[in-house]
């Protein structure tokens, strides 16, 4: 079960025990954290604000460094405590946890992934995705299947093995996330755990988390200072600035109504390519055949349709390729089966318009789009992915 | 006249060195059943040692020497540690060597007892830091003679005083680099230990001992050497080994026999810290993060 998270006026206030009162008091005045720094030396981190992520989503706060993201990430843990309102995770208010309650959370209910990945060196990676159940008493048999699982499941399996110190960075942070996954969480928390890796890694390392995130019911609160990552991730987003948020909302919503200048600013660079998915301007295919089906009644569909060619799938809607108007004229054949162009230039319905564009290039007609198990879904045209990336 | 300016006058001279005695002897009998079953208990180890010690021939020494050697660096270190095992051998200090060795491995075994915990709680306890700091910075400054006095007062002459003293001569390093080595685990993978919700005592026996092991390792290698040092002065109160022979060879100024029984001790001194650096580096290795 996925947990919802309710953070109701919450403020991370740094610094002395005086200094930190001195701030806490001037919270609700009409001072910004800098303003209220100068004034009583402590810093604000996160002011009054107030977010409700929802189960399941794949949230993704934003921000320049020193805009405190990582200090509310880390407040969902009690890593860091809130100087003042509240924080609740599936209806529990974390604040008021116990000193065993917080470690039952801890253990039970929500995993963190860091920015510099933190794993154990001393550790091999088994050990180390082992350990969430090692501090929790779980048999060693039980933990080993359950971390191996965790394992295979971020792609590291036969690496058991190795020590962190003998793995790149990218499979480092695999072991992190395995390891934040073996206590099978609700809510997932990730520190900015993508920062650290080269581009290139970065970018297989987010299509996996959606690829997994497509598989799991959890909640995931994701930080990040990149604003192509996170609107390639996130379902929305929020923007923080000076331990405040300027705005909260799809990505769709970012681009629409910008709520401000700064917000415009960042999204200046945002490559749309990268962000905006098929699915989201592909249109449905106009007539599709079916193997088997009938060489007549396919010509006059298309005839009547006044259409040049049209795919073709099996009973399964799994794509096959496609036929063409000329050949079907030609044919005395019965079944249009021998006529079936085969294909497998198709574009997966989750992909990203940058890599679409390069696949219309090569393809002949428009491109069929599938889903993860072969489907036809949808049809991408040339002239609809111009449109959309122009404005 | 000037003189008298000059000199430090005399009216103001104090003799405190009589409290002194007085507190050491108010410690000695008050203490005495603590005193004793202290020194029962370090006879009693030196029992076991030196049967243990004493039970194995010259040559599986050696034999084990070059292995070690071999297995942590290469045949060459091997074979350059058993020789200068072999020399002390040749040099007639053997036996002496052995004494020798059982006080240093006696000392730095209670060091290690003392100095583990001690260290441990000092990471924890900003309090007691701040206490144990500028007595660990005194100890390491005062002259090592200064410990023979109290040993010499509380245990009497002999083994014992000298295991007493090289101990507390060679604790400080192994308490200052176990807090150190705790202190500077990484200040992330501290937090990833709290955020899977760790126990205390989970942190410290899964991550924060695991993670300064190489830096507590050298440590008991700087704890050792101090105790190589302190053992030769040791033998003014009576220990016997090769400490004893540089003592007599300075009295008799022998330089001959001091300078053998002085290269004994280095060559003492390069096996042991050969040994355990290599088997530091045995740990570095495995935990190199970058």
């Amino acid at each position: 079960m996925a947990r919802d998270v309710k953070i109701d006026n919450m403020s991370v206030v740094f610094g002395t025990k005086m200094q930190r009162k001195a701030a806490i008091e001037l919270l609700d005045e009409d001072m910004t954290a800098d303003e209220i720094r100068e004034e009583t030396g402590a810093t604000v981190a996160v002011k009054n604000l107030s977010i409700e992520i929802e189960e399941g989503e794949l949230f993704v706060i934003v921000g320049l460094s020193g805009s405190g993201k990582s200090s509310l990430i880390r407040t969902l843990n009690l890593l860091n405590r809130p100087a003042r309102g509240t924080i609740t995770v599936g209806g529990q208010d974390l604040t008021e946890l116990s000193s065993s309650g917080l470690r039952s959370y801890r253990r039970n209910d929500a995993s963190m992934v860091f920015q510099n990945f933190a794993l154990l060196s001393h550790r091999t990676v088994m050990q180390n995705v082992e350990y969430p159940l090692e501090v929790q008493g779980v048999a060693r048999e039980k933990r080993r299947q359950t971390a191996q699982d965790a394992i295979d499941l971020v792609g590291l399996s036969g690496w058991e093995n190795h020590m962190p110190n003998q793995l790149s960075g990218g499979m480092r942070q695999r072991v992190g996330l395995a390891r934040a996954l073996t206590n099978d969480p609700e809510l997932l928390l990730m520190d900015e755990p993508y920062s650290a890796l080269d581009p290139l890694i970065r970018r297989n390392m987010q299509d996996e988390l959606l690829k997994l995130e497509d598989e799991m019911d959890r909640t995931i609160l994701f930080i990040t200072h990149d604003m192509n990552e996170a609107f390639r991730l996130g379902d929305r987003i929020a923007l923080m600035k000076d331990a405040e948020i300027v705005q909260i909302g799809t990505p769709d919503e970012f681009f629409d109504k910008p709520a401000s200048d700064y917000v415009r600013d960042f999204i200046a660079d945002v490559d749309k390519t990268r962000i905006l998915k098929v699915r989201s301007i592909m249109h449905r295919p106009g007539y599709v055949a079916k193997l088997g089906d009938s060489v007549k009644e396919t010509r006059e569909a298309l005839k009547e349709r006044d259409m040049d060619f049209c795919y073709v799938t099996d009973k399964n809607r799994k794509f096959q390729g496609y036929i063409r108007f000329e050949d079907l004229q030609k044919s005395r054949g019965q079944t249009i089966n021998k006529l079936v162009n085969e294909d497998d230039t198709v574009i997966y319905r989750n992909a990203y318009l940058r890599e679409a564009w390069h696949k219309l290039k090569e393809a002949e007609y428009d491109l069929p789009v599938v889903d993860g198990k072969g489907r036809l879904r949808g049809v991408l045209d040339y002239n609809v992915v111009v449109e959309a990336l122009a404005d | 006249m000037w003189q008298t300016i000059r000199d430090f006058p005399e009216r103001l001279y104090f003799d405190y060195s009589v409290y002194i005695d007085r507190f050491v002897d108010w410690l000695s009998n008050t203490f005495e059943w603590l005193f004793d079953i202290i020194r029962d208990v370090i006879l009693t180890m030196f029992d076991g040692v030196e049967f243990v010690l004493g039970v194995m021939p010259w040559w599986l020494y050696i034999g084990l020497l070059f292995i070690a050697g071999w297995r942590l660096y290469n045949v060459k270190t091997g074979v350059i540690l058993s020789l200068l095992l072999f020399l002390i051998g040749v040099s007639g200090l053997w036996d002496e060597m052995i004494y020798t060795l059982a006080i240093i491995f006696i000392s730095v075994f209670i060091s290690f007892l003392i100095g583990l915990p001690t260290g441990i709680l000092m990471s924890k306890s900003s309090r007691l830091e701040s206490v144990l700091k500028p007595i660990l910075d005194g100890m390491q400054t005062l002259p090592s003679f200064v410990y023979l006095i109290p040993a010499l007062m509380l245990l009497g002459i002999g083994r014992v005083p000298a295991v007493f003293a090289t101990t507390i001569y060679a604790v400080p390093p192994l308490i200052r680099l176990t807090f150190l080595g705790i202190k500077n685990v990484d200040e992330q993978v501290i937090e990833a230990g709290i955020s899977f919700g760790s126990t205390p005592m989970q942190m410290l026996f899964k991550i924060e001992l695991p993670q300064a092991l190489a830096t507590i390792a050298a440590g008991l290698n700087q704890t050792t050497m101090m105790a190589v040092a302190m053992v030769v002065i040791a033998s003014m109160i009576g220990a016997r080994g090769i400490g004893q022979e540089v003592l007599i060879a300075i009295r008799q100024i022998n330089v001959g026999d001091g300078f053998v029984a002085g290269l004994a001790i280095v060559f003492v001194a390069i096996i042991l810290d050969r040994l355990l650096q290599g088997v530091t580096a045995r740990f570095d290795q495995t935990m190199e993060t970058e």
